[in-house]
């Protein structure tokens, strides 16, 4: 909506750019902060992930990727992200459509799909500790298990954070700043995947190589 | 388990008569401003209209208080290694020993980096922006509040550790393997690394959220190329804050993931590399600097249109030599670390791509240098700052490009020479730059000018001061005076560090001048008072409110039609070209929240608690500040409504110049 | 109100283009997207174990999978397209790409070099390929 306010009288041409329309809707200023915030986030797991590649090698002596890497919790654990990205789409399109039953259903199963990678992950990482490959024994796994570890912490946030979405939804109802806040969950939780992307081909795929 | 983790009393250094003697006097001079307050029933006040505000204005001042304040204790930790490198030559051990030293010279890097530059840049930003873009508030105000506090979360936590601890002893730097625990096992380190993770978040909030409200949030009509150039200044700074910052998140992360789980990131076993740090961290440390020096260009660059008369020279090439600047600053990192074995290909192209990046500041001073030009030159305090900037930037700035030639900079890498190079570049470009805005937005914000006379006092002492202080520092580091000594032993050098303090004294003038114009101005502000909302003769949108604005800043958007708004509008108001009547609509402000301060109380908590050890305190803080996240995510109303009657009643009280 | 070009927020669908015509059935774009995802993973976990490929090729074909994959994700999950009034989050986007690459390969750079010409003894850095 054009906030075109005649305070002299200059032509107003009715099909401005967007760049001289004015203040953007709250929505369109949200989302595109939240943007900027995912960016943000991702140069720093760059951060982390360029120590991983710099240290990869690093093993001191100890356990290096072909001993550690269990393929096939991998998939599972892709394959668990991965759908639930597809469902916290499905949630979307319910909450543009204000359903509420729906919304519910989709936000259990992304958050069950979510909470089932962690229990895998924190499975692996139980299990290489036990196993006298804890972080403290090289560099290479201390940089491993920050990288991953980073983003299994974003998706716990992101698990409490669809928790209280959901516990907003049932108090407030689709009002159009919870609408916000799940557009910027959802957001969030398909640039989680993304970023698993690239930890399980560069992490885990090109670990095992021999 | 000790309930109170590593706290104990030995915490306290009550057998350093300097320490204890500084902390009992800040404690004191705090107590009784705090109960001067009290008594004076200001607290309500203060609650209502500035701890709790989530207005852009109000963040801004406090921002540019908080910077101001630690500038005096920078500038205190300066005075004390200036007067101990003066005295401590040959057989003399001066009067501070080297675990104070260090720790002076450590505490005077981050202070005047992360709570002196940035909290005053950040500061002119958030007051100056959204009223030179034409708009009622940033894109995030009660972000924006977080953000304040949390850097006054860091400011606090680095303060605590003066009388409760110690700081780091690394630099403000803090290369491990020295940072590692095995080095430095005390508290200092994590000191440093939590109160600059705590400032960090807050900075980092800043960047998103002045990206957002410059790309997203203008007046009608106001196109990218009609923006003001110090709004452009900030959207590239801002962006290299969003870029950078998480980079020395994670580099802190990794160092505390070292000190306090014994991971090996950096350490010197189990196949750590301490130069991984290095480089991750001049990878933020470059960009940093370009952070803060172009808000800062952007001043120069309306206080030289503005006093001149005349539209700024070159607008297009000013905004792409910003934009230049912000990329190429992500090019150039290495050069903080030339000598520390990179093959010749690597320090070669890093060093051509540090030589580059001085072509779009020089093309910015030749645009100054044409503004300026055949204009009407109006020799305000302002200006004085810009021209004294222009002059000793530029040198300094060859300074770099000298230390760019990697077989240079192996002669003169970490000596008096690199000290004297980037307190060259940065005194002149952002703290001459911070004051040049401070003197011409205070009356904006406090709605009286600063008296001139002290100003300029406080301009010469601060322009001569600065070259007494650090032109022999040049000298002596071509002597081959390495940085950070608390002792030498060539008393050749004494001369001219003993000059070097003289300067430092004269520096001080100048800051003793600003504080009497600030008293000055104060006691006679009727007769400063600046009544039109004009009192420079602007260009750009914010002159055009009252002085102060009101919390909506404007009654209606100002439509833009072309660059430099408010100078068109004056023009048009001279051919009578403005519409006459108009109705007023009622606004809604977003609603003041106490979120930013209470999440800033338990930041603090939760950082004192890692310090020490205190997991379960640590542990109470992090439910507190999810608590108040929680509260303010189901508040009920988001923002207060200003009726029309309101709003007209205002701009009867406060005829500006030109109407909107 | 439709003429007005507001940018879009990053992930809302976009109005131009084919995007429009499949808003109708949302779930049809999530779909889509999933397959390939779906495809694109299993062809990454099968060219990393397979003997079938060269395997100097085999880091090379991963990243380009990886960036397949993410351009999926931008592309079917967060509606990122180059229409007119998604301008803003392409280059922001863009923005943060080339950031994570300068620190990526500048760090691998910077560092690889660094130890190649600081090396000691095989012993002393860790970061010979064993």
């Amino acid at each position: 909506m054009n906030v075109a306010v005649a305070v002299y009288d200059v032509k107003q041409d009715a099909f401005a750019p967007a760049s001289e329309a004015g203040p953007a809707p709250k929505r369109v200023v949200v989302g595109f902060g939240f943007w900027v915030f995912l960016l943000s986030d991702i140069v720093m797991f760059s951060a982390l992930f360029a120590a991983y590649a710099v240290l990869v090698h690093a093993t001191a002596g100890g356990p290096a990727g072909p001993q550690l890497f269990n393929q096939v919790s991998v998939a599972i654990q892709t394959a668990c992200l991965l759908a639930s990205s597809y469902t916290c789409g499905l949630m979307s399109l319910a909450v543009s459509a204000q359903r509420r039953l729906d919304t519910y259903r989709f936000a259990f199963v992304t958050f069950a799909l979510g909470a089932a990678f962690l229990a895998l992950e924190i499975r692996e990482f139980a299990g290489m500790i036990a196993s006298g490959a804890a972080p403290q024994t090289s560099a290479f796994l201390s940089a491993y298990f920050t990288v991953v570890g980073c983003h299994g912490l974003h998706v716990t946030a992101g698990l409490i954070w669809l928790a209280v979405m959901m516990a907003q939804v049932a108090i407030k109802g689709f009002r159009p700043a919870v609408d916000r806040r799940l557009l910027c969950f959802a957001l969030f939780w398909h640039a989680l995947d993304i970023i698993w992307v690239w930890l399980f081909i560069a992490v885990y795929l090109m670990g095992v190589l021999p | 388990m000790n309930l109170l983790g590593k706290l104990t009393w030995s915490a306290i250094p009550f057998d350093q008569p300097i320490i204890m003697g500084a902390s009992g006097g800040v404690v004191l001079v705090i107590m009784a401003i705090l109960g001067w307050v009290t008594l004076k029933g200001y607290v309500p006040y203060l609650w209502r209209e500035w701890i709790t505000s989530v207005d852009h204005k109000r963040i801004g001042v406090m921002y540019i208080v908080l910077g101001l304040i630690m500038l005096l204790r920078g500038f205190a930790d300066a005075i004390m290694m200036r007067s101990q490198q003066a005295i401590a030559a040959g057989g003399a051990q001066g009067y501070l020993p080297p675990e104070h030293f260090d720790q002076i010279f450590s505490a005077h890097g981050t202070i005047m980096i992360f709570f002196v530059a940035m909290p005053l840049v950040i500061g002119l930003m958030n007051f100056a922006v959204p009223l030179q873009l034409g708009i009622r508030d940033v894109a995030f105000p009660t972000l924006n509040s977080v953000s304040l506090w949390l850097t006054a979360s860091g400011i606090l936590l680095t303060n605590v550790s003066l009388a409760v601890g110690e700081f780091a002893k690394t630099g403000w730097v803090a290369y491990p393997p020295l940072s590692e625990l095995q080095f430095s096992p005390g508290v200092g380190v994590d000191y440093y690394l939590w109160s600059l993770q705590i400032s960090g978040i807050g900075t980092l909030l800043t960047g998103i959220n002045f990206v957002t409200t410059i790309l997203k949030i203008r007046a009608p009509g106001m196109s990218y190329m009609r923006m003001p150039v110090f709004c452009w200044t900030a959207l590239a700074s801002n962006l290299m804050i969003v870029a950078v910052f998480p980079i020395l998140t994670a580099t802190f992360a990794m160092l505390l993931l070292d000190r306090y789980l014994g991971f090996h990131f950096f350490t010197v076993d189990a196949g750590g590399n301490a130069m991984m740090y290095v480089n991750l961290f001049w990878m933020w440390g470059h960009p940093e600097v370009y952070i803060l020096v172009l808000p800062a260009f952007g001043i120069f660059s309306e206080v030289a249109a503005t006093f001149s008369g005349k539209p700024l020279f070159g607008y297009r090439s000013m905004v792409a030599a910003t934009m230049a600047i912000c990329v190429l600053s992500l090019t150039v990192w290495l050069h903080h670390f030339f000598t520390m074995g990179a093959s010749a290909n690597v320090n070669a192209v890093f060093g051509i791509a540090s030589m580059i990046i001085g072509v779009p500041t020089g093309v910015k001073i030749f645009n100054w240098m044409f503004t300026m030009y055949g204009g009407r030159i109006r020799f305000s305090v302002p200006v004085l700052w810009t021209i004294g900037f222009m002059v000793t930037f530029v040198l300094g700035g060859l300074t770099g490009v000298l230390l760019a030639v990697p077989p240079v900079d192996w002669q003169v890498h970490n000596s008096a020479f690199l000290v004297a190079h980037f307190h060259h570049v940065i005194i002149p470009g952002v703290i001459f730059g911070v004051f040049a805005g401070y003197i011409y937005w205070f009356p904006k914000a406090f709605g009286f000018i600063l008296d001139e006379r002290w100003g300029r006092r406080a301009f010469w002492c601060w322009f001569i001061g600065f070259h007494v202080a650090f032109m022999p520092i040049y000298v002596v580091g071509l002597m081959g005076m390495t940085r950070r000594l608390q002792h030498y032993d060539v008393v050749s050098w004494q001369p001219w560090l003993v000059v070097a303090a003289a300067g430092v004294a004269v520096i001080f003038a100048g800051i003793v001048c600003q504080i009497v114009q600030l008293v000055v101005s104060i006691r006679q502000r009727e007769k400063l008072r600046d009544v039109t909302g004009d009192p420079w003769n602007g260009r750009t949108l914010e002159w055009s409110t009252a002085s102060p604005p009101p919390a909506w800043n404007f009654a209606v958007l100002p439509r833009v039609a072309e660059r430099d708004a408010f100078w068109a509008h004056k023009v048009r108001a001279k051919h009578g070209q403005l519409a006459q009547a108009r109705e007023y609509k009622s606004i809604e402000v977003p609603k003041n929240t106490l979120t930013g301060f209470v999440n800033a109380f338990f930041a603090v908590v939760i950082g004192f608690a890692l310090i020490w050890h205190i997991w379960w305190m640590a542990a109470l803080g992090a439910i507190g500040a999810f608590v108040t996240f929680l509260a303010f995510a189901f508040r009920e109303q988001d923002e207060v409504e200003m009726t029309a009657e309101t709003i007209a009643r205002f701009n009867r009280a406060h005829p500006t110049e030109v109407a909107l | 109100m439709t003429d007005a070009p507001y940018d879009l927020a990053p992930g809302e669908v976009s109005i131009f283009g084919r995007a429009a015509r499949m808003a109708a059935s949302g779930v049809g774009i999530y779909t889509i997207g999933l397959v390939l995802a779906v495809i694109l993973t299993a062809t990454s976990f099968w060219v990393a174990n397979t003997s079938l490929l060269w395997a100097l090729g085999v880091p090379m074909g991963l990243v380009v999978l990886a960036i397949a994959q993410m351009g999926v994700h931008l592309v079917f999950f967060l509606h990122i397209t180059t229409a007119p009034d998604n301008t803003n989050n392409v280059l922001a986007l863009a923005f943060g790409v080339l950031i994570v690459f300068l620190v990526v390969v500048g760090s691998l750079w910077i560092m690889t070099d660094l130890n190649t010409n600081m090396m000691q003894s095989a012993e002393q850095m860790n970061l010979m390929r064993p």
